[in-house]
């Protein structure tokens, strides 16, 4: 394998272990001497504190200590990742409730023992007395009071340019609507864990159960204990997914590396799945009330947007993220003269919010494509004529327009938004489609067809390195400061150092998620470790290359330019069954004693770094037919295609993995999944019987188009993100479908679509 | 008060002592050291923790490991035999019929109990089969696709 690894479905190096229970979860993990911790959770979701006591607890048994916020006066609330907010400080969530309870699962005092049930037995023990206040649950309503002289309105979010109140002066029709998407997340099969050591003969912390972005949080918790950098590090295992939401710094991880320091004990905290759903980040809850001006052709003139962001009891680590990617985002791919966003960024007592695979997108697609149906309605124009109207053309790339996305500004890169849509109302037939569907309505089916169009982005940068090695076995050691998630990382890295370098795929081994052999690292989120580590892992795999042939040139009494690296040998290219070298005989030469080395740094290894100016914009389009059981209420996807331009696929069938995984989890939030609340604050999603994820049984097959018309001019692979096309526009397309299948533009108003929703819609349109 | 017990596992025993209300699961993780086995819910729901004891896959989570006493379990670990993987692990691998690998370990199991009785299941019986247990990454597909073909690899091998 060489020179060919790129572009090809390659089956995966992390499998092995994975399929043969030799996988190394952090629950698998285990250290001598350590203790067990417990997490007793508010029941309630708006209280005073009046006391908390914890003796009981303290008498049980093989229980070594309990904390409460007292215990750890030293540790302050959580920061933002991204540095300091001001205005955001004073709402950020403690480690532990000091004075007030916000949310039911909220942290309040923490268990130590010798093993986990016990530890459970004893936090159970611990008797928290609290004032009830009255909740706040819904986010559009009247602000409330968070803490005196703090609103509930923690901040306003505003994006847009042009000129709103003209374009909306000079319309030939306004356009409205009211929409809200439901809070849901994304529930990773494993939950989350972490374990605090403290390497007392090293002075070393450790937090073992790192994820998503190790690096980063490595500077955020060095912070938090006063130590630098190089006295703290992070160690990933596997991870069972993340999706955005395992690898945040929580209560929890701060609390085991607390516990470690003060004890001087490895401490070990393995979340359950209750807990998981009232503690770890919910994501997506905003309503929408948008409008659009358009003129007698359909073209937008300008859409005005005012938006209420449930963010729950405090902002976490994001801060302000998925609102603020909501304001950016929500034009996608079409263009228009004027743009207002306005967002209420609220807390509610509720599991606080942050971000969940395509943030920000899969909450605005359905927004912005429920609009575009809307527009068509009220102009009696074909879904897919106005769309293909508005739509930035592709000799208009690059498209760049004064909305910022991550701090970074926006400027599609390349793309042929209304050809990749051609291609899929092709593979669906959508005209034929059409009568077939009307002829089955006719005859009292509730059955229709939706579509929905999306701009992707990935690849956020600005910098990434990586550092390659080959051993005197020629063994390769590829080092990163990205993370694995599930998504196939090591095989990706793998590829493109193979390709690059000339050797086979087999033959590399991928590190991440270890600060301590590598300083820098951009971790896996937000669609970017392809896009950027892969790129890093180029460049260093292209010194490697330059200097293996180097050193062979001048062995093999040739030119670099002469020789070619095949499977790992050295040859010449005028006689590749020649003469040969191994790069494991060039790093023997390469050795810091060997005399042939003559002056090069020693060993056959070198870094290489990718600067990134912008993000990439992969972009695409779902097709959804859709039909109604009367009855039930019960949705059944007849068809549904995927159309995804990637730019370029390091690997195609790990990208259609991605791609049908996150369209599972888009059906979830399109008709499943949602946390709910009752009035008092109360959860009522907590297990898996209520909070229902996709089952193969509600699992379509998917028709994926996968196309690479659009290579980003970004970066020298051309690659843009793969991981979160799947879920982006699911519950657009669905609701378009449910419209279509309705005959009534504008019925789905609200995510996800339940069964008992969707009956209430049938009874009040006396379907 | 802790319980002796004898757990045979993949052909194995192993002599533990635990409470009486420790699970299945938790016994083989931490008292046979067997952490193949996931946890995922721990109520039953998502079958990560799908172990095969006497023939039957089960849900390690909802069992007591003394209610084990005396039967033949096995567990992802016991698949392989030496280095050589069975139809369905090489299946999964080959059609990419894992991401993360956390619920991978309970649809092996399941997959293993149902092929090894009928490897002509038909694809409606087959996708109610998968259908008890729960991923968050694949979307499926791929999973229904590796275990056709690790059933066809069975049939053609009986």
């Amino acid at each position: 394998m060489t020179r060919d690894a790129i572009g090809q479905s390659l089956t995966r190096l992390e499998d092995p272990p994975l399929v043969t229970g030799r996988g190394r979860f952090i629950a698998d993990v285990n250290f001598p001497h350590q203790l067990h911790m417990r997490v007793v959770r508010s029941a309630r979701a708006h209280a005073r504190i009046v006391s908390i006591s914890t003796e009981a607890a303290s008498a049980l048994p093989g229980v070594y200590a309990v904390w409460t916020a007292a215990d750890i006066p030293e540790i302050g609330p959580i920061d933002f990742r991204e540095g300091k907010i001001e205005k955001l400080e004073p709402y950020r969530q403690p480690v532990l409730a000091k004075d007030m309870l916000r949310y039911v699962g909220e942290p309040v005092a923490v268990v130590f023992a010798s093993d986990a049930y016990i530890a459970e037995d004893a936090a159970d023990l611990v008797e928290i007395e609290a004032e009830d206040l009255a909740p706040i649950i819904e986010a559009d309503a009247a602000p409330g009071v968070f803490a005196p002289g703090l609103s509930t309105e923690a901040a306003i979010l505003n994006q847009g340019f042009g000129d709103i109140a003209a374009a909306f002066a000079n319309a030939h029709a306004i356009v409205e609507i009211d929409v809200k998407i439901g809070r849901h997340s994304g529930v990773p099969l494993e939950t989350r864990g972490a374990i605090g050591r403290y390497d007392t003969a090293r002075d070393i912390l450790e937090l073992h159960g790192a994820a998503k972005v190790p690096h980063k949080n490595r500077e955020s918790l060095a912070k938090v204990f006063g130590r630098g950098t190089t006295g703290l590090h992070m160690f990933e295992y596997h991870v069972g997914g993340g999706f955005g939401v395992r690898g945040e710094i929580y209560p929890e991880d701060i609390l085991v590396l607390a516990a470690a320091l003060r004890f001087e004990r490895p401490v070990k905290w393995i979340e359950d799945r209750r807990e998981h759903l009232v503690a770890a980040n919910q994501s997506r809850e905003q309503r929408h009330k948008i409008r659009a001006a358009v003129d007698k052709d359909g073209l937008l003139l300008g859409i005005d947007n005012e938006f209420w962001h449930d963010q729950g009891a405090y902002p976490r680590t994001h801060a302000m993220r998925v609102a603020d990617t909501t304001c950016g985002i929500l034009p996608g791919p079409y263009k228009l003269a004027a743009y207002r966003a306005i967002g209420h960024y609220r807390l509610t007592n509720k599991t606080p919010a942050a971000t969940y695979r395509a943030p920000g997108r899969y909450e605005t697609n359905f927004v912005r494509e429920r609009l575009l149906d809307a527009i068509a309605a009220r102009l009696d124009m074909s879904r897919i004529e106005l769309r293909k109207r508005n739509l930035v053309r592709k000799d208009e790339m690059p498209y760049a327009r004064p909305l910022s996305v991550l701090e970074d500004d926006v400027s599609y890169d390349s793309g042929d938004y209304a050809g990749l849509l051609d291609k899929s109302l092709e593979r669906i037939g959508w005209d034929a489609l059409q009568d077939e569907l009307k002829a089955r309505r006719a005859k009292g089916e509730l059955v229709g067809a939706g579509l929905a169009l999306f701009v992707e982005k990935s690849g956020l940068g600005p910098t990434d390195g990586a550092h390659v090695r080959v051993d005197t076995t020629g063994a390769i050691e590829v080092i990163t400061g990205g993370a694995s998630v599930g998504q196939g990382f090591e095989t990706v890295m793998a590829q493109v150092c193979a390709e690059t370098l000339g050797a086979d795929y087999r033959n590399i081994r991928v590190i991440h998620g270890r600060t301590d052999r590598i300083d820098f690292g951009i971790g896996a989120h937000a669609s970017r470790a392809t896009v950027m580590t892969a790129n890093a892992v180029r460049a260093a795999a292209l010194n490697v290359r330059a200097k293996a042939l180097d050193v062979a040139a001048e062995l093999m009494q040739s030119e670099p330019a002469a020789l070619d690296i095949i499977n790992g040998q050295v040859v010449r290219r005028d006689a590749p069954g020649g003469a040969s070298m191994s790069l494991g005989q060039i790093a023997g030469h390469l050795r810091p004693h060997s005399p042939t080395r003559r002056g090069r740094d020693p060993g056959l290894s070198c870094d290489g770094w990718f600067d990134s100016e912008h993000q990439t914009y992969p972009y695409g389009n779902q097709i959804a037919v859709c039909a109604i059981d009367r009855q039930t209420g019960a949705v059944k996807i007849e068809r549904y295609v995927i159309a995804y331009d990637i730019g370029r696929a390091i690997n195609p069938m790990l990208v259609r993995g991605q791609i049908l995984g996150g369209f599972v989890q888009g059906l979830g939030g399109a008709l499943y999944e949602e946390f709910t609340y009752d009035e008092t604050g109360e959860p009522l999603a907590t297990t898996f019987a209520d909070y229902l994820l996709p089952t193969l049984s509600e699992t379509p097959d998917v028709e994926v188009i996968l196309a690479e018309d659009a290579p980003s001019p970004r970066n020298p692979l051309g690659i843009k993100g793969a991981g979160e096309s799947g879920i982006a526009a699911v519950g657009a397309a669905i609701a378009s479908a449910l419209d279509d299948a309705l005959g009534v533009s504008g019925a789905i108003v609200q995510l996800p679509v339940t069964t008992q929703r969707l009956k209430r819609i049938l009874r009040e349109l006396g379907k | 008060m802790k319980q002796d017990l004898t757990l045979h596992v993949n052909g194995r025993g192993y002599d533990i002592s635990v409470e009486p209300r420790k699970t299945l699961a938790d016994a083989l993780r931490d008292d046979c050291g067997l952490t193949g086995t996931h946890l995922g819910c721990e109520h039953g729901v998502c079958g990560a923790c799908t172990i095969i004891a006497d023939g039957e896959p089960l849900r390690a989570c909802l069992m007591f490991a003394v209610q084990a006493e005396g039967m033949q379990v096995r567990t992802v670990e016991g698949l392989a035999k030496g280095n050589e993987w069975s139809p369905l692990q090489k299946a999964f691998v080959e059609h990419h019929g894992l991401q993360c690998g956390y619920c991978t370990p309970g649809f092996l199991m399941l997959a293993t109990s149902a092929l090894e009785e009928n490897p002509q299941i038909g694809d409606d019986e087959l996708r109610d089969l998968l259908s008890s247990n729960l991923c968050r990454c694949t979307g499926y597909e791929n999973i229904v696709k590796a275990v056709r073909a690790a059933a066809a690899e069975m049939e053609a091998a009986r």
